[in-house]
């Protein structure tokens, strides 16, 4: 039998020992999700004949202004040369369209099926619920087959409205709309007030943490698409960031303006970046709700 | 011998100190009843038994031995949760079994003790269940078996019973401490309810502001509370208090509501005009006799054989009384008699109690 | 749908309806079931003339050693992203679950790479682990090892991989912290007194207590891995060298928009349609059953 002293050394041993790989854990963690970021920045601040003979340094240098202001201004990398402010401009409008119409129609249908009785209201959900196992991914050429028969081909709308159906926000918002108590209906009623009112005055208020939070993933979702402007954009002007940014890389060649690609890098993800840790709060709730 | 003895236990979160230096000793197969009002400390002070928190000061001894630094598991002891806290995936024979297995009892010696836990507390056809599937009081009962089967030094109860309906607690109240008797185990029992402490505990310790405010059986605690603070929580309907002077050099109190009480058990220390708060419960209070104070009702309570009434004297203090069988209307003015050998003297600057 | 009190009328929901309906029935149904139909038929080689061909199609497909190629570098893609993610995510998670100084800031600095695009991701990697220009690159083939992932298809496929899931890793710790947090602190106590130490607490209670979180993420990464990490090999491989990393859905956009053979490609969606509706029914079942919790 191991005496009491021994016991209460290890017990101490061990948590401190706890505590400790925590700290290293959590610390080196965030080195490895640092690091990468961290090299982009400094490889934004330095000139290009630096990063190609492959010397990135550690710390940052004194090209940054010049750097980014070419990146925002001309573009570059071999490849590609439109300029950033343009394609920033683009993710902005994609992605602010995708959340803005996404949580729109969400809202509207949710309240339809959530505060009405009528035939077909079932079939209408099914059908919205359906497009949970849809990804765009995998009807990609049929979709985009349909965006050229309609003309959307190189149009904002082409780029935006085919993502625009949401599942997850329709059933977000009629998980949220089913815990209003019924009394709240009926007072409105008694109120006088119709559902267009109720909408607008009872609804649309109570759902604004709601509308924020998934606000905040559906902007991260907007911005972060790949697949589908690569695929129904191919004028330079319109392109976005995301895409505009592999393509400057192009095979990846080590000639290349590895200093305005760095500097890019760090415009594409700066915006989505700032949202997530500033509304940390709202990002974390929408998460969490939207997918259960 | 004592099964625990703890010996100036503080506590502090930050600048916040909930322990201010407690002391109590144990002894073998006691049970001791922590109570109070909730934010006293009393669940720190069991966390800092079981070994779930540590003392900021303090020492912690169980069976002699110093288990202060000790983890949880090291200290022989078995723990009730408010909550349960059954293992949510584990069957009510596995969440039973768990501590055994964790310390390598062999398999037979498991499902022996298993078996006979069960049977001792009636769950024998529950033993396959998952804990989602219990009611309450079953929930409650598979709880006392995960903490009976590893025959611990110490039972440690955190409120287990304030989840229940009224009507269970009663019955738990009952089986726990039967069960507690019969197998002469040295428990700890926290509880904000002044009803289970004075039915289930050997002794009372009752916490205030993270002090001891009195550690005594429950007949003592009833009859010469420490202090006021006591004197109000454990009874009920609660003590009244009325204010006073010393008078008669010691021997007497001229209360501010009128009469002055002779007291019957000797003289207190201190001047004339000293003041005092006196203490007297409801059920003391008399339809006849001396000491008359004029009542102005405004609250009469029935309860069938008794009757509560609340008033206000011509002081302007309030007097709560139980008598029997009197239904006087609220609004009236009734005489009724504060007798002196009922009195609770208390210091009314301190609030502790002055004996004679 | 457990309302008792509703609004009259039709006119206003069928309208309110409206615009979701129509957005699904043109981008979402109409084109899925393209798909399907596509999938069902075969254009000459001058896309003059179509035939029904019944289940030809993916009999070729199924049949076709490159397809059988990006399904086998699929599962272990898949598998290899959802195990990393869901490891680093579940490690970190317990250890920002302990109540130490600087937590909440350890849990900032992890959640946001969730923003970065999978794009950016494979971007920022590419810039670590370039031959000749990533820091980590060049020392590895300073320290002797042969690195280059344009000509070697493991460490390719090495580096989608840890690019994938390191973009991965902060939305599973999310759940992860989550789902910590959700288990009652007093059944870890009563664990603790017990006589379980640490480890033996996390796997005999905590880790069971976790799984319908795990499973959740587990089918969430593995449908990330299959679809949304066609910006990383987009961005990073192209699918090479050779088709060392060529997966699933980038074999679809290969050959329906590189190669423009709809009837393969169609088929191909078509698999991956059953294959995430397959998905979707067991996490559903599963989120049924989890919640006797």
């Amino acid at each position: 039998m191991t005496d009491d002293a021994t016991l209460a050394r290890r017990a101490l041993a061990r948590q401190r020992r706890e505590r400790w790989l925590a700290h290293a854990a959590l610390g080196l963690g965030v080195l490895v999700f640092a690091f990468p970021i961290w090299i982009t920045l400094v490889g934004s601040t330095h000139d290009a004949a630096t990063i190609g003979r492959g010397d990135v340094p550690l710390l940052p240098g004194n090209q940054g202004p010049e750097n980014f202001a070419i990146a925002l201004g001309e573009g570059g990398g071999r490849m590609h040369t439109s300029p950033a402010a343009g394609m920033l401009l683009n993710s902005a409008i994609m992605a602010l369209t995708i959340a803005g119409g996404k949580i729109a129609i969400s809202l509207l249908s949710a309240y339809a099926v959530v505060f009405f009785r009528f035939p077909l209201r079932m079939l209408a959900f099914w059908t919205i619920f359906l497009t949970l196992m849809l990804p765009v991914e995998v009807r990609i050429i049929p979709t985009y087959q349909v965006i050229v028969d309609l003309n959307l081909f190189n149009t904002y709308t082409g780029l935006t409205l085919p993502l625009i159906a949401s599942a997850t926000a329709t059933l977000l918002f009629r998980q949220f709309f089913l815990t209003i108590p019924d009394e709240y209906v009926e007072a409105a009623k008694i109120d006088g007030a119709g559902p267009l009112r109720f909408f607008r005055d009872i609804l649309l208020p109570l759902s604004v943490t709601n509308i924020a939070a998934l606000g905040v993933i559906l902007f991260i979702y907007g911005w972060n698409q790949y697949l589908w402007p690569l695929l129904i954009i191919n004028d330079r002007s319109m392109e976005t960031i995301v895409v505009g940014l592999a393509k400057m890389i192009g095979s990846g060649d080590s000639q290349n303006e590895w200093n305005t690609i760095m500097a890019t890098a760090v415009l594409a993800m700066t915006p989505p970046v700032l949202v997530v840790v500033l509304m940390q709060r709202w990002f974390i709730k929408g998460l969490t709700e939207t997918e259960k | 011998m004592s099964t625990l003895s703890l010996s100036g236990i503080t506590k502090s979160f930050g600048a916040t100190t909930v322990l201010h230096g407690i002391d109590l000793a144990v002894a073998d197969g006691e049970m001791i009843v922590i109570v109070g009002a909730s934010g006293c400390g009393k669940s720190t002070l069991l966390r800092i038994v079981a070994g779930l928190e540590t003392p900021t000061t303090g020492q912690v001894a169980i069976a002699g031995r110093e288990v202060t630094q000790l983890e949880p598991a090291d200290r022989d002891i078995a723990m009730v949760f408010q909550n349960y806290a059954l293992y949510p995936h584990m069957t009510v024979a596995q969440n039973m079994a768990y501590g055994l297995r964790i310390r390598g009892t062999p398999k037979p010696e498991i499902a022996r003790r298993v078996h006979e836990t069960a049977t001792l507390l009636g769950i024998q056809p529950l033993l396959e269940r998952k804990p989602r599937q219990l009611s309450g009081g079953q929930r409650q009962r598979v709880a006392m078996g995960r903490a009976i089967i590893r025959e611990p030094r110490l039972f440690l109860f955190d409120e287990p019973l304030s989840n229940l309906d009224a009507k269970l607690r009663v019955q738990m109240r009952g089986e726990i401490r039967r069960l507690q008797q019969r197998l002469g185990v040295t428990s700890l029992y926290v509880t904000h309810d002044q009803v289970e402490a004075m039915t289930l505990g050997d002794r009372l310790v009752v916490m205030h502001q993270g002090r001891a405010a009195q550690v005594a059986s429950p007949m003592e605690v009833w009859s010469r509370p420490a202090d006021t603070y006591v004197a109000g929580f454990i009874g009920s309907p609660a003590m009244n208090f009325l204010a006073g002077t010393l008078a008669e050099d010691g021997a007497a109190v001229q209360l501010r509501a009128g009469p002055l009480l002779r007291f019957t058990d000797g003289p207190r220390p201190g001047g004339n005009g000293r003041p005092l708060t006196i203490g007297l419960r409801p059920e003391h209070v008399l339809r006849a006799g001396a000491a008359p104070v004029a009542v102005l009702l405004d609250l009469v309570e029935p309860l069938g054989s008794e009757t509560v009434l609340h008033g206000r004297l011509a002081s302007g203090e309030v007097l709560t009384a139980r008598l029997p069988g009197m239904v006087p209307a609220a609004g009236t003015q009734l005489e009724l008699h504060l007798p002196a050998e009922a009195l609770h003297v208390f210091d009314a600057e301190t609030g502790r109690r002055l004996d004679a | 749908m457990d309302r008792k009190v509703f609004f009259k009328g039709r006119a206003l929901p069928a309208l309110f309806l409206l615009p979701q309906l129509a957005v699904t029935l043109v981008f979402f149904i109409w084109p899925a079931a393209q798909a399907v139909w596509q999938s069902l038929l075969q254009q000459d080689a001058f896309g003059l003339a179509t035939e029904f061909v019944g289940l030809e199609n993916f009999a070729e497909v199924v049949a076709d050693p490159a397809w059988r190629g990006a399904a086998a570098n699929t599962a272990v893609f898949a598998s290899s992203v959802a195990f990393l993610a869901l490891a680093v995510a579940l490690f970190l998670a317990v250890q920002a679950d302990k109540s130490i100084r600087g937590a909440h800031i350890y849990r900032t600095l992890l959640i946001w790479p969730y923003a970065v695009a999978p794009a950016i991701a494979a971007v920022l990697w590419l810039f670590l682990f370039h031959p000749s220009i990533g820091l980590i690159g060049r020392a590895l083939n300073a320290a002797g090892v042969a690195w280059n992932y344009q000509l070697n298809g493991n460490q390719a496929m090495l580096l989608v991989v840890v690019a994938s899931a390191w973009k991965q890793v902060s939305y599973n710790f999310i759940f992860f912290l989550a789902g910590l947090q959700s288990i009652p602190k007093s059944v870890l106590e009563a664990a603790a007194i017990d006589g379980a130490r640490p480890l033996r607490r996390f796997w005999t209670v905590v880790f069971p207590l976790l799984s319908p979180t795990t499973f959740f993420l587990l089918v969430v990464n593995l449908v990330y891995a299959f679809f949304d990490t066609f910006g990383v090999i987009h961005a990073l491989t192209k699918g090479g060298p050779g088709k060392a990393t060529e997966t699933l859905i980038y074999k679809v956009y290969v050959d329906g928009v590189d190669n423009l053979n709809l009837g393969s490609s169609a088929a191909q969606s078509v698999i991956l349609m059953v294959l995430v509706i397959a998905l979707t029914a067991v996490q559903f079942r599963f989120v049924e059953r989890r919640v006797h919790y």
